[in-house]
């Protein structure tokens, strides 16, 4: 008979738990019920007063550990934490998100509880057995553990959120010793001037390409046009930004650049991976290593000079062969209006 | 030496990411062996990241503990020597995403733990945050448990070394940003991502240089057999994935615009 237990933490605010959690809690709900299995809830913060709250009618036990040394994600508090709830639970299954904070730790809790772990499942089936990607989302494989407990650590996006119903659960504090670590965390920090430009929630996703800084028909670089336009675009449209290599990689080698771009706007083998409804890419060859990063990303088009780019050969919906500058001045135009 | 670190850099070899893979009965890839094969891309950052810091941290050293089949080994080891120096610490195992990461990470861990002379109050293990073949994230923070180091770090675009010896340390988290943390020095893991530095050039010398020690290394692989540590395969495929792509030529920018508008409000 297994035993679900589905590990949660509070966010940033201190006061909600991450969608990600909520998520993996859905999961968890649907999984046990499809075995009858008892299924225990674990929340870690520095407070969970609040947070609890969402949790309402998900499971009769929410285990917490709690207090000001677990209020930032760090490896040895986190470790700890999430080793003491697991072995309060003693569970065959454990659930949890794969947000930052939990992918930074749970290989190390699943190594302590003498457990297996499998991570960026996006799905899991009644009869547990759990779908993930291998080689940068090429190839998709469903596996099995015979061992125990078997740690599986979901993909955001893949579940939708639990919703509580009814009054918030009773919480049973989990004591813990907050462990002796050597690491002070002093916040987040944005690499990028200005303002944010990766939204992981936007319902589109923008990708420049390197061909926004690349000679034109003219013979110029129009690198200031494509940031006005880019940005423009980006405001308007409320959309995320992803970017090529080639283009990032251009700001280390002295050519013209776009200065809000970073390494973590990088979509690709070497890059992110985001979910999102619908891409749009522009200037952009679309080959191979660039186009694994858009797995998730469900409506595929792309504006390009050259008939013959990776998007043509069945990786977009649609190609408009078109040059990029042109177009994406008439279609600010037209979400200006 | 005040801030001398002894960093030692995981990584598995990976097929060249422009090649197509097909998996096969077991569950592998299709002429697994016969692939060009690269250093894996994060971990390369991470090799990268650890020359720099050892070259402006006198007294340092940087070793490559490498798992795959020897002849693959020797193949990349010979581009691989020509970026910057290092030892390598070679383990004569199995290539692949299919394998198990724990068992992995305890083969990876057994060989950091008999490096003679190593000192482990020095140690950073560096690595890839994920790898490109298997992608889990697992195998860094296990062979850190199993060495008893719970100062890790995944993720990380930038690690600096403050005058102090406390290390300041940039993690990718969600949105788009790094989360800030110090480290009061070694040991700790740390998982990279890109990092900052472009990759070196090759240079022969030091390529001819590092052979003198990758040729005994090579020569005294131990050969590694990895647990399945209860996993099983049900299925791998390649997902079916070209779409019927509409290719639109000629059609006016402002028609286009319209277009595209019309769909993102859908
Ligand atoms: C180990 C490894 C890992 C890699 N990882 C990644 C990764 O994670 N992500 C990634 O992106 N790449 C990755 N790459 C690189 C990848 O193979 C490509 O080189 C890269 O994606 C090319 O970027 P690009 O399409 O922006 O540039 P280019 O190939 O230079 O293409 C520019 C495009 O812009 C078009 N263009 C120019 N002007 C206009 C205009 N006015 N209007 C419309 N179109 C225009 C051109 O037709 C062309 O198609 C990796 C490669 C390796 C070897």
């Amino acid at each position: 008979m297994e035993k679900i237990f589905v590990l949660t933490h509070v966010d940033e605010s201190g006061t909600a738990l991450a969608k990600a959690s909520l998520e993996a809690v859905s999961a968890a709900v649907e999984l046990a019920k499809s075995f009858s299995a008892e299924l225990t809830i674990g929340l870690l913060g520095a407070d969970v007063a609040q947070a609890a709250a969402q949790l309402a009618g998900a499971a009769p036990k929410v285990l917490a550990v709690t207090g000001q040394a677990f209020a930032q994600p760090r490896y040895a508090t986190d470790a700890a934490a999430c080793e003491a709830l697991v072995k309060a639970a003693a569970p065959t299954i454990v659930l949890a998100p794969s947000t930052a904070r939990f992918a930074r730790v749970m290989a190390g809790v699943a190594h302590r509880a003498g457990g297996a772990i499998d991570t960026h499942i996006t799905a899991v089936s009644p009869s547990l057995e759990a779908t993930r990607w291998f080689y940068r989302q090429r190839i998709e494989a469903v596996v099995k553990r015979e061992r125990r407990p078997w740690f599986l650590l979901l993909d955001a996006g893949t579940h939708a959120a639990y919703s509580a119903t009814g009054a918030a659960p009773a919480v049973e504090a989990v004591a813990v010793a907050a462990p002796a670590s050597r690491t002070t965390v002093a916040g987040t920090r944005s690499p990028q001037q200005g303002e944010q430009t990766i939204r992981p929630n936007a319902k589109l996703l923008f990708v420049a390409g390197a061909g926004w800084t690349k000679k034109q028909s003219d013979g110029q670089v129009h690198a200031a046009d494509a940031e006005k336009l880019i940005l423009g675009f980006l405001h308007a449209a409320d959309a995320s930004l992803g970017s090529s290599k080639s283009l990032v990689d251009q700001s280390g080698e002295n050519q013209a650049t776009l200065k809000f771009m970073t390494h973590l706007n990088q979509i690709g083998q070497t890059g992110a991976t985001p979910r999102h409804a619908k891409g749009l890419s522009t200037c952009c060859h679309g080959e191979e290593p660039h186009v694994v990063g858009w797995r998730f990303v469900n409506e595929r088009r792309a504006i390009n000079l050259d008939a013959n780019c990776g998007w043509a050969r069945g990786k977009a919906d649609v190609v408009y062969l078109a040059d990029a500058f042109q177009v994406m001045a008439k279609v600010n135009e037209l979400l200006e209006k | 030496m005040p801030n001398s670190f002894q960093i030692v850099v995981c990584s598995s070899l990976v097929p060249d990411p422009l090649q197509t893979l097909e998996p096969v009965a077991g569950p592998a890839l299709k002429n697994e062996m016969m692939l060009p094969a690269v250093l894996d891309p994060w971990a390369a950052c991470s090799l990268y990241e650890a020359a720099a810091l050892a070259a402006a941290h006198p007294g340092s050293k940087v070793y490559l503990v490498a798992m795959a089949p020897k002849a693959k080994l020797q193949q990349v080891m010979m581009t691989v020597a020509q970026k910057v120096p290092f030892e390598l610490v070679a383990l004569d195992g199995p290539l692949g995403g299919f394998t198990d990461a724990q068992s992995t990470a305890a083969a990876l861990a057994e060989a950091i733990a008999a490096i003679p002379a190593l000192d482990r109050s020095k140690l950073l293990l560096f690595g890839g945050w994920e790898s490109a073949s298997r992608g889990a994230g697992v195998t860094l923070q296990t062979a850190g448990e199993l060495l008893g180091i719970t100062e890790q770090f995944q993720g990380v675009d930038q690690l600096t070394v403050r005058d102090d010896g406390q290390l300041e340390v940039l993690e990718r988290v969600e949105g788009g940003r790094h989360q800030v943390s110090l480290c009061q020095g070694a040991p700790a893991v740390f998982g990279w991502a890109t990092g900052n530095l472009a990759e070196p050039r090759n240079s022969p010398q030091m390529g001819m240089a590092n052979m003198r020690g990758i040729t005994p290394a090579l020569m005294k692989a131990k050969p590694v057999k990895l647990d399945a540590n209860g996993l099983s395969y049900v299925s791998a495929a390649v997902p079916k994935q070209t779409r019927e792509t509409r290719l639109v030529r000629d059609m006016p920018a402002e028609e286009i615009a319209r277009e595209i508008v019309a769909w993102m409000a859908e």
